[in-house]
């Protein structure tokens, strides 16, 4: 498939293999790696979670990867869809390290749409697999991987995930390995807080922000930045206002504002071009992180 | 005996005229028609006959022979049945004919003498009145469209006695009244105040109308994409006579005048997926206008336009290009006039549900681009607007708060067109139409627009071909604000409604 003239192989006895892997009880022998590991990827935390997730769980995951990388954090997860996307993509956008973990051979891309994602953490961090090139990817090499993410972290933080997720299963392995586990909560009508809300219960750690993380797991922070607030427009902030992590319509916006909906429309566009909102498809708005 | 009748038949939209000569003479009792005839004609024989006998006349057991002239042009449907019956009534000398003079005749028989109607009777009747016709003996369910015709008068019959009595001066007939002319008179059968929220779709609809756009909109079923579709022609502006004469003239040919007078609505034609592509251009030995012809001055709608024939959408490039197509066949080739409005619509993705919001879309993200990579780069650069069209929550069909009717809505786009044929200097013109060179002369954009402008490409991940159109968009949408300048606002509406534009978003 792709060229694999970067893939490299690291094996057990390798200075660059990744210590954290070294102790815990399946440790790949070889690793197929692209990109580069660092000493630093040491201090790593897994997010991991469901693949069709909601724009709340995408918008956490992102949050809460821009936060730890600024605190030095190297983010670990599965470049699957949605949660795990996110927390690269999170990572990546605050200018952090981050390390996909693939269920597949290094040089496929799976999903294919994530290809301008791996291009983009194998030149800010590293694609590994255990498996050689050319392997395709099938079910049973999934929670397969799992363990070399968990493995990897110092924590795993679940956001998201339905009943019989692939996400506990990663939280096993965690537990197994001695790693902390974390969930994020959410709306419990829905059922991708089904996985999150049944760690909280076998006591995992709830987590509300980056802190909590960074706290429990003892890695040293100052305060979490935030960027300066930007200055909104009398309008913008209206129509900011009407906006959450649940999408809604350029409609309902404009009717919830009880403005017509092309002045909605064109401060819409504007909260987007200055990366405050995203659009999402269907005319669909919903707050950025 | 020799006689000869006048009368006329359809190539295309107009009309030329035909000499039905009939000989009646020695030999054997025969009955033959030469001058090309298809089988219609050729048939014309029996009903000719029948009817010819049904109303007490006689047809003589002599030989027949009819010439239709010029006899190098194929004939074809059975308008020349009248015509040939009172030529043979003349030429038997059954009846005398004064009043053919000047006269043409037309119209199909049926075996018991009655006349049925028949297609282009208003082109006829246009030619028939530059031909130096005065007189038009037409069937009665098409005396109302021949009477459009100024300095024509038209004789409504119903049967092939009537005509004989009319013609001896025993039962002379009144000619039948041209209806005045006038601009209003359009009755729509919908109205946009049954549309309930769509917001943003019916303002999307509006700048269509006003700019004279294309749209193509992106919505799950049940959407309300066709309901919408349905109701542009009412906020269009109202036909002026002579288009509303140019319609009338289509439906006729077409045979679909069903005795009206003249069309006063826009025409709204939704042609299914599977149609073939000359059903859409216009087709036959004789062609016929197709659907492209019978949307003229008003919208052609093609619903699912993913799953249309890719020849079929071929053949739209001509219609949207030129406002015309040219049918070639071998005897002929034809021109039909084909100006409209289109708008499109289809799936946000294979099942339908995606960006829904009220449903779960299990399609994958490779999947939903396949099926949106099936509307071609040149087929999309047809559209100004694509725009997305959500369900509607059920609570807000609930509601009993009138919408803005379609007669308000049009006022305001009455005004936008005043300003954009005052601009461009031609009847009609509007900013959909503007080239490049108009395009640069009336949209230009100061230093604060063109940042923008240039800003909001990089940031979103516009693709390149939507600069021209945003700008053509935000004139039509300043054009409603009666505003000259072209500021920020009315560039950032304009990029809403290029959804397409910004392919990552429609998979998001």
């Amino acid at each position: 498939m792709g060229d694999n003239d970067d893939i490299r192989i690291v094996a057990r006895d390798d200075e660059e293999y990744p210590s954290a892997l070294r102790p815990i009880s399946d440790p790949p022998r070889e690793l197929f790696v692209r990109g580069t590991l660092l000493p630093q990827d040491e201090i790593a935390v897994a997010i991991v979670g469901a693949r069709r997730a909601s724009e709340y769980g995408k918008a956490v995951a992102r949050r809460l990867a821009a936060d730890l990388v600024a605190c030095g954090v190297t983010i670990v997860s599965g470049m699957a869809r949605g949660i795990d996307g996110a927390a690269h993509q999170g990572a990546l956008d605050g200018g952090g390290r981050t390390i996909a973990v693939l269920g597949c051979g290094p040089d496929m891309v799976y999903p294919k749409e994530h290809a301008p994602l791996m291009q983009r953490i194998i030149r800010s961090g590293a694609v590994v697999s255990e498996f050689p090139p050319e392997t395709p990817p099938r079910p049973e090499q999934f929670p397969q991987r799992n363990r070399i993410i968990s493995g990897l972290a110092k924590g795993v933080v679940v956001v998201e995930g339905r009943i019989g997720s692939g996400s506990l299963i990663t939280a096993d392995f965690a537990l197994e390995q001695g790693r902390e586990v974390f969930a994020v909560p959410g709306n419990i009508f829905e059922e991708t807080t089904w996985a999150p809300h049944q760690l909280v219960a076998q006591g995992a750690r709830l987590v509300v922000s980056a802190l909590d993380i960074l706290d429990e797991l003892k890695i040293p922070h100052g305060s979490v930045q935030r960027p300066a607030a930007v200055s909104l427009s009398d309008e913008e902030r209206a129509v900011w206002q009407q906006l959450s992590f649940t999408p809604l319509h350029v409609d309902r916006i404009a009717a919830n504002c009880g403005q017509p909906v092309a002045l909605i429309s064109r401060v819409l566009l504007s909260l987007e071009a200055e990366g405050l909102v995203d659009a999402l498809a269907g005319q669909r708005y919903v707050k950025k992180v | 005996m020799l006689a000869k009748v006048r009368t006329a038949a359809v190539q295309g939209l107009d009309a030329y005229p035909v000499d039905v000569e009939v000989d009646v003479g020695g030999g054997l009792p025969a009955f033959t028609i030469v001058g090309l005839p298809d089988t219609a004609v050729q048939e014309a024989k029996e009903r000719v006959r029948a009817a010819i006998r049904n109303s007490n006349f006689e047809v003589p057991s002599r030989k027949i022979t009819i010439n239709l002239a010029p006899a190098d042009v194929r004939k074809e449907g059975p308008a020349f049945d009248l015509p040939m019956a009172i030529g043979i009534l003349l030429a038997t000398e059954q009846i005398r004919a004064s009043g053919l003079d000047g006269a043409m005749a037309l119209g199909e028989l049926s075996l018991d003498g009655g006349i049925r109607p028949v297609p282009g009777v208003l082109s006829i009747a246009m030619a028939a009145r530059a031909g130096g016709i005065h007189t038009l003996i037409a069937p009665a369910v098409n005396a109302q469209e021949a009477a459009l015709v100024e300095g024509l008068q038209v004789y409504a019959v119903r049967s092939l006695f009537q005509v004989t009595q009319h013609l001896e001066g025993e039962e002379v007939l009144t000619p039948v009244r041209s209806p005045p002319h006038s601009d209003a008179g359009a009755d729509y059968a919908v109205d946009f105040a049954e549309v309930k929220g769509q917001a943003y779709a019916r303002r999307a609809l509006e700048i269509a109308a006003a700019g004279g756009h294309n749209v193509l909109m992106v919505g799950p079923p049940g959407a309300g994409k066709t309901m919408l579709a349905r109701r542009l022609p009412t906020i269009l502006p109202p036909l002026i006579w002579d288009e509303a004469i140019e319609v009338t003239r289509i439906y006729s040919v077409a045979g679909r005048l069903n005795g009206h007078g003249p069309v006063r609505e826009r025409p709204f034609r939704s042609p299914h997926h599977s149609t073939s592509s000359a059903a859409l251009v216009g087709g036959g030995t004789v062609p016929r206008p197709g659907e492209v012809t019978l949307a003229h001055h008003g919208v052609l709608f093609l619903d699912e336009l993913p799953e249309f024939h890719r020849d079929a959408l071929e053949v739209l490039r001509q219609p949207l290009e030129e406002g015309f197509v040219t049918v070639a066949r071998v005897q002929s080739t034809v021109t039909f006039p084909s100006r409209f409005m289109l708008v499109a619509a289809m799936n946000p993705c294979p099942c339908g549900y995606h960006g829904d919001g009220l449903r779960e879309c299990l399609c994958t993200p490779s999947q939903i681009a396949r099926y949106l990579g099936r509307i071609s780069g040149p087929l999309l650069d047809r559209f100004d607007l694509h725009i997305e069209v959500p369900r509607v929550p059920s609570g807000d069909l609930m509601t009993t708060l009138p919408a803005e009717p379609s007669t308000d809505i049009r006022t305001r786009v009455l005004r936008a067109r005043a300003r954009q044929q005052e601009r461009l200097g031609s009847l009609g013109a509007c900013n959909a139409g503007m080239t490049g060179r108009l395009l640069r002369k009336y949209c230009r954009l100061d230093e604060e627009g063109r940042t923008f402008l240039r800003a909001a490409i990089e940031r979103l991940g516009l693709s390149a071909r939507a600069h021209d159109r945003i700008l053509r968009l935000a004139r039509t949408i300043a054009d409603l604000e009666a505003a000259d300048v072209l500021t920020n606002a009315h560039l950032a509406e304009a990029v809403q409604y290029r959804a397409f534009d910004r392919p990552l978003r429609l998979l998001a």
